[in-house]
């Protein structure tokens, strides 16, 4: 159907055209003689006719630039290892996407560059210490099962890098959980160590009480990202950087990530009031783990958040309770990750209840009033 | 303080430039002239003439088909040549009349009669209006003498003159405001006395400075006129957009503007009807901006109807580099032609014809949820959600989305990323909702 709109087939376009919305049905012109000889000449399709020339490439490739520090970042703190990370990642996303493409006879669409961001996303929610079939299993699920077996770009209901690591983080949990990697250029070896949150979560478990360090060298080194995690889990200054970008260029909307980060603090807030031996300080949850990742690259994924402004609102807000609960009272220590699938899930209920007003709407009832 | 708080709406490349200095030129008659017999919103026109006959400059060829209908006239003196289908701007093929003109341009009797307005109650003048042919200039082409019957529960106190001009490219409006700043304002006194309103607002975009000053100047004498300066954003002078700026009333969706008490008319109308009133003159003629980069010379031109847009082009130098798309209309709302075979009629505002380059290709890729539509959509609607609807088939879940408030001002498509055919498919979608709400009786 859509190939007709390149004017192929033009004769068969005017029926798209505005016709006079006629009282009774236009009266059959008796005369029937041979139909106006002309040959097509210009291009004919359905108006507008002008755009404003953004692409779903040009989008995707400022998300790339607003992660960029922080993925170079992650090469500076976990060293050569992170870019091996990252190198396998985006190439295995690349191959996977290219492989599915050419088998489901679709056509070739590596230059939308959204595999390499799932690539890159994927990477980021790997630790330095990642085996190669490890990240190219998690490829594989986020490119060929979460994304092409769906039907591709923007029909995929579920985050496929979220995806990617959640199937990984289950399957292979002491590879994702339990092979932290400190670096030196901080000035201690690289060590086997356990995330701020899974120290929080073990201290509670074995002690009773947590115990983390939360003084302002603490916050300072989490802040930077001088701390075990994830390749994108750890420079919250950058991260942030990159997300304001993304809201700058009206790329994303402050919506989700506004409210998720503010969820996750005003909840744990709570908390802590009511016990701060047994609940962490609010900043310590707000700039530890994926949250600000999550926040403002994985949850702002258009295809698999809601598209209306209430919308944002709610699923910024379920993903940050949701995570809140995991961090808090689940088995894992980290929550941001099913938190942004399940809101996932739930994204086209949302946008069925978050309606926006037509204009005039309101008009009406009170005229019928 | 800009008066432009509608919600939504898009800034495209004006491009006015090319135009909107050079005055109004009138086009030499052409050798024939294809006259469409459907030329308003509504009930078309019914041809009372044949091959053969020769009629006279204003004499009406078709008649009024009903009540929402207007007679149309002949745009000079000369013969019917043929009665026959041609393919008409709008993008069908329609009926019309091919006239030679004699070359003496000879009104027909009682045309062209100058009459004082004193003394003519509101009946008459609707009367007048109806009888020379007055439809809605600015592209819809609703009949004015319609526009002007609200019913009796509609109290009416505001009249609005339509010079926003929002569509890029075209000048015509901004012409003819600079240039018959009052015939436009006597226009609207008419249609100002038959509603009984006492309060005239001159609605103007801001980007045409010109035309704000000649008519500030021009209501200073007036009771009741007043200009407003718009911003410039597309679709300001789409009817419910422009009666939201500048009076914050919402019309109701599914409503009218009489349902707020607002009477919208385009300045090219109020002209129109000021010459019907006054001179007894039809509307035969009208200015069109032939514009674009793939147009040599730029012009506004004063065209008979049923010019054909070949003369037009001619006239202006002819096609310029790779011409690529030609458009009935502006590049937003406007209706794209095949060929240069068909002709002015009374709503034609422009031709616009783009280069290769120029032309936004709608390729329809899968909608990627980006959520910049509802951003852009003037009428607060998902059209995200709707063209996913509409291309799956699902009518009455469009229906259901409010497709029918969709004015089709095309913002959605000019910002969607995967360059979907929005406004194709919402076209469409209307169309079967129509169709489903008659089979529900």
């Amino acid at each position: 159907m859509e190939e007709n709109m390149e004017g192929k087939n033009p004769e068969e376009k005017p029926a798209a055209a505005p016709e006079p919305v006629a009282e009774k049905p236009v009266p059959k012109p008796k005369p029937k003689p041979k139909k106006a000889e002309v040959g097509p000449r210009f291009v004919v399709s359905s108006s507008p006719h002008m755009h404003d020339g953004r692409t779903v490439a040009q989008i995707m490739r400022l998300v790339l630039i607003a992660l960029a520090p922080a993925a170079l970042f992650s090469i500076y703190i976990f060293g050569l290892d992170a870019l091996r990370v990252l190198m396998i990642s985006i190439a295995s996303a690349l191959i996977f996407e290219a492989i599915s493409q050419k088998i489901m006879k679709r056509p070739l669409a590596l230059r939308d560059s959204s595999a390499m961001l799932t690539g890159l996303l994927l990477a980021m929610n790997l630790p330095s210490t990642s085996p190669w079939w490890l990240i190219v299993t998690g490829n594989f699920f986020a490119i060929v099962i979460a994304k092409q077996l769906y039907g591709g770009l923007g029909y995929n209901p579920f985050n496929p890098a979220l995806v990617g690591r959640v199937v990984l983080l289950i399957s292979f949990p002491v590879h994702m959980t339990a092979r932290w990697v400190t670096n030196s250029r901080f000035g201690t070896d690289a060590v086997t160590t356990a995330t701020p949150l899974t120290q929080m979560k073990e201290s509670l478990a074995t002690l009773g009480h947590i115990d983390i360090a939360v003084g302002k060298d603490a916050i300072i080194d989490l802040l930077i990202g001088n701390r075990a995690g994830c390749l994108g889990e750890t420079s919250v200054v950058l991260l942030a950087l990159g997300g304001l970008f993304l809201i700058w260029k009206k790329v994303i909307s402050w919506r989700i990530p506004v409210m998720f980060i503010g969820a996750v603090w005003a909840m744990t807030g709570i908390f802590y009031l009511i016990d701060p031996t047994h609940y962490a300080n609010p900043s310590f949850h707000v700039i530890t783990g994926g949250l600000f990742i999550g926040a403002l690259f994985m949850a702002t994924d258009y295809v698999t958040s809601p598209v209306t402004k209430k919308g944002m609102l709610i699923f910024g807000a379920g993903c940050g309770v949701i995570t809140v609960l995991i961090r808090l009272w689940g088995a894992y220590p980290e929550g941001v990750s099913f938190a942004i699938l399940l809101m996932n899930a739930a994204t086209p209920l949302i946008d069925r209840y978050t309606k926006p007003k037509v204009f005039g709407a309101v008009d009406t009832r009170k005229a019928a009033a | 303080m800009g008066r432009s708080k509608f919600f939504g709406g898009v800034h495209p490349s004006y491009n006015k430039g090319l135009a909107d200095s050079r005055a109004i030129v009138e086009i030499p008659m052409p050798e024939k002239l294809i006259v469409f017999f459907a030329q308003n919103l509504g009930v078309p026109s019914q041809p009372v003439v044949k091959k053969g006959d020769e009629v006279k400059k204003g004499q009406v060829i078709a008649e009024s088909g009903g009540f929402v209908s207007t007679p149309i006239h002949a745009p000079t003196s000369g013969t019917i040549d043929s009665i026959g289908i041609h393919p008409s701007p709008v993008g069908v093929d329609a009926s019309a009349a091919v006239i030679i003109p004699d070359g003496n341009d000879e009104w027909f009797e009682g045309c062209s009669a100058e009459r004082s307005s004193e003394g003519l109650d509101a009946d008459k003048i609707k009367e007048i209006i109806h009888d020379n042919g007055i439809v809605g200039m600015g592209g819809a082409t609703f009949p004015t003498h319609v526009k002007l019957s609200p019913p009796a529960d509609k109290k009416m106190d505001i009249l609005v003159i339509n010079g926003a001009e929002c569509e890029p490219y075209l000048t015509a409006d901004h012409r003819l405001m600079v240039e018959h700043t009052e015939g436009i304002l006597d226009g609207a006194a008419l249609f100002a006395a038959v509603i009984g309103v006492g309060r005239v607002i001159i609605a103007i975009e801001k980007n045409k400075p010109d035309a704000i000053e000649v008519m500030r100047k021009a209501v200073a004498s007036r009771d009741g006129f007043s200009v407003e300066a718009m911003d410039v954003i597309y679709p300001q002078g789409a009817e419910k957009q422009l009666i939201y700026a500048l009076t914050k009333r919402k019309v109701p969706a599914g409503g009218l503007p009489m349902d707020v008490g607002v009477l919208v008319q385009n300045v090219g109308t109020a002209l129109a009807a000021c010459d019907a009133v006054r001179y007894n003159r039809p509307l035969i003629e009208r200015v069109v901006t032939v514009t674009g980069s793939g147009i040599k010379e730029p012009k506004n031109v004063l065209a008979r109807v049923g010019t054909r847009f070949e003369d037009l082009v001619n006239f202006c130098g002819g096609l310029e580099g790779d011409a690529a798309k030609c458009i009935n209309g502006g590049p937003m709302m406007g209706v794209a032609q095949y060929s240069l075979d068909a002709a002015v009629t009374k709503g034609t505002s422009g031709l616009v014809i783009l280069r290769q380059e120029e032309v936004a290709q709608f390729v329809s890729d899968a909608c990627v949820r980006c959520g910049r539509c509802l951003d852009a959509c003037p009428m607060g609607l998902n059209p995200s959600a709707l063209s996913i609807f509409a291309e799956r088939m699902r009518f009455e879940d469009t229906n259901e989305y409010n497709i029918m408030d969709c004015i089709e001002c095309g913002c959605c498509a000019y910002v969607c990323p995967s360059r979907r055919p929005m406004v194709h498919h919402f076209r469409r979608a209307k169309a079967e909702v129509r169709k489903l709400q008659k089979k529900a009786g």
